[in-house]
């Protein structure tokens, strides 16, 4: 059983224009001590169908559709087995405790006017109860300790501002640990930090999958970090799921124009004078999304099936799928 | 060749508020930098934040006063001239920024926001000639020649960031600094830009000093890397050979930190890690600057500061090479 298996999720949000269907009928699954990548660019949903499995929708957000199984048990708002209170209660006990999330902005996560040793046992309270103060101060440190920032005992008594980027950031990742969560996500974890403090964080995430067995799941814009970090990956695109696969079959024998055109279009610096091939165009506006394949207007390939239906999904490995058009006319 | 720019022991320090008895401290954001840039080049600048690279950047294109040192600007200095001479020069040395939300009033039509250089620097007789040239510069980055009329809400970031290469062409600038054009947008849409710049620089000859933290597309677009650390210029050369062959360091340690999308590779990686973190520009270390992260410090390090000076193809500024 995996520990988190989404199916046909459908998340929209209310907006004075009209209904945004940010998530279109996504179906993930991770397990544990797995690394798996969601790739998308903004837009594409890969972050508000993590916030669905969170109970982190902003007011404005609804899950429509779909059923969130988390170890066994499902959390899918719509479909869980109580009343909307107990829902509420139930997503606390488990927020920070057994799923934990890692943002992307480390300086607006942590609050200003609060010592990093008080948000750092913030979810061990919370979650754990039954600890003394020495304990917990004792937790603190090796928390610090684990995520590499030196002399954590002084660190602890400090405040957000006199700390920087990256020590910020693996703060946030601590405490994100503080309660051995089973499953992580992390929402862009690297994408406001230096190449160097990347690296560090990067492989800070491989030894938490590696040292709790947890599952990981990535959300980033950036192949080379998928590349380095993950072993399955989802490719997203208008709200939808539109390949996936190991690392392997989606970096060396991706099938969906998209997926092929996004790894045109990155630099690859071991290849010189290397030819970037960009995407025409920009992404489909999710207000009135296209009937059929969301990249349509954008793929050099598209033929008029592709405006009108949504492909089934096609199976070209026990772990590779991929939803196109092209997969049907055995052009690929 | 003479080169277009050349910049000479520049130096841009900020004072920094201090206690009233206290001596004068400084924050030296860009010191002692050398570097020309070539005709019809891309000069690309890399390093962490908080290297001075924007600021280099905003020097040259005097947003900001040099401290100390000179620009020469197609040979002539360009530190201290003032009114109509520097009005030349800022018709000629122009810049994109990063953030084009943030760069285009949101109040003027794209229209009258391509024309305002024109109109600034007299450029065009009659408003139809400047409306004509603007829908014009709009055609050249790929937008449509009837998108003047329409306000910049009304595009996504890409589409802007081309509004605003657009408002720097219609000048005619000799030399664009273009601080991180691309680092604001979506990786499919980087792509694009980039390709429109080397577009752009192949029609019209213009030198570029291309600044940015992703080093992977400094690499494709640059011609010659420079790699600073701490307000100084560590390593410079010629792109490809500074990517397979990096002396400094430093600059090792920052091209071993890029992640490459190919998982085969990227399994059999060493990083060449560097301990700690960038120390503040108010307390920059004796001697080399990166010697408190530095893997291969030696005595000599603390002492004397090294300097840029040639080592086979590229120059660098390290005491391994004494």
């Amino acid at each position: 059983m995996s520990l988190l298996e989404i199916k046909n999720l459908k998340t929209s949000f209310t907006t004075e224009q009209g209904m945004v269907q940010a998530v279109r009928n996504v179906s993930l699954s991770v397990d544990e001590g797995e690394i798996v990548g969601i790739v998308g660019e903004s837009g594409s949903g890969k972050s508000q169908s993590m916030y669905s499995v969170m109970g982190l929708l902003s007011e404005n957000g609804i899950i429509e559709d779909g059923s969130i199984v988390f170890d066994g048990k499902e959390i899918c708002p719509i479909k869980f087995d109580g009343t909307q209170k107990e829902w509420e209660k139930y997503m606390e006990s488990i927020r920070g405790n057994t799923i934990s999330m890692i943002f992307q902005d480390p300086m607006s996560f942590l609050n200003p006017v609060l010592t990093i040793e008080k948000q750092l046992i913030e979810p061990i309270l919370n979650h754990r109860k039954k600890l003394n103060r020495d304990q917990l101060h004792t937790m603190a440190v090796e928390l610090l300790t684990r995520v590499g920032i030196p002399s954590p005992a002084e660190r602890l008594k400090q405040y957000p501002h006199q700390l920087s980027g990256g020590m910020r950031q693996r703060v946030i990742i601590a405490i994100a640990l503080a309660c051995s969560p089973r499953l992580i996500i992390a929402d862009e974890p690297t994408t406001a930090l230096d190449v160097t403090i990347q690296a560090k964080i990067l492989e800070l995430i491989k030894d938490m999958r590696k040292n709790l067995g947890s599952g990981v799941i990535l959300i980033t814009h950036d192949l080379g970090v998928v590349a380095s970090t993950c072993d399955r990956v989802y490719i997203m695109y208008g709200g939808k799921i539109v390949e996936s696969g190991t690392a392997d079959e989606i970096f060396y024998e991706g099938v969906h124009p998209y997926a092929k055109g996004l790894l045109a279009c990155v630099n690859n610096p071991e290849v010189d004078d290397n030819e970037l091939r960009p995407i025409p165009g920009s992404p489909p506006d999710l207000l009135a999304p296209p009937a059929g394949c969301p990249f349509v207007d954008r793929c050099e390939h598209a033929m008029k099936v592709c405006k009108l239906y949504w492909p089934k999904e096609k199976s070209l490995s026990d772990t590779h799928k991929v939803h196109c058009w092209l997969t049907e006319k055995g052009s690929i | 060749m003479e080169p277009i720019l050349k910049v000479e022991n520049l130096k841009t320090f900020f004072p920094v508020a201090t206690s009233m008895f206290g001596k004068k401290k400084y924050l030296k954001a860009v010191n002692d930098v050398s570097f020309e840039v070539f005709e019809n080049e891309t000069f690309g600048l890399v390093g962490e934040s908080g290297c001075g690279k924007s600021t280099l950047g905003r020097t040259i294109v005097k947003i900001y006063e040099p401290t100390d040192g000179k620009v020469w600007f197609e040979g002539k200095d360009v530190s201290t001239i003032k009114g109509d001479e520097l009005k030349k020069f800022r018709k000629d040395a122009q810049m994109i920024f990063q953030d084009p939300y943030a760069s285009l009033n949101s109040r003027m039509t794209v229209g009258e926001i391509i024309r305002e250089p024109m109109d600034i620097h007299d450029l065009y007789p009659t408003s139809k000639e400047k409306d004509e040239k603007a829908s014009e510069l709009l055609e050249i980055v790929g937008l449509k020649p009837d998108h003047i009329r329409r306000y910049p809400h009304e595009f996504s970031g890409g589409q802007r960031q081309r509004i605003s290469i657009a408002r720097t062409l219609a000048l005619n600038p000799k030399f664009i600094v273009c601080d991180e054009p691309i680092s604001a947008l979506d990786v499919s849409i980087q792509a694009q830009i980039i390709n429109l710049l080397e577009k752009i620089q192949e029609e019209r000859n213009i030198s570029y000093l291309f600044i940015a933290h992703d080093l992977g597309a400094v690499k494709h677009i640059s011609d010659r890397i420079g790699a600073m650390y701490l307000g100084s210029l560590v390593e410079v050369g010629e792109s490809n050979e500074l990517y397979r062959n990096p002396l400094h360091p430093y600059t090792r340690a920052l091209l071993s930190a890029i992640p490459i999308p190919d998982p085969h590779l990227m399994r059999n990686r060493e990083i060449a890690a560097i301990d700690g973190e960038i120390p503040s520009p108010l307390n920059v270390p004796s001697g080399c600057a990166f010697r408190t992260r530095c893997p291969m410090a030696m005595e000599v390090c603390a002492k004397d500061t090294p300097k840029l000076r040639k080592v086979g193809n590229s120059q660098v500024a390290c005491h391994l090479y004494d």
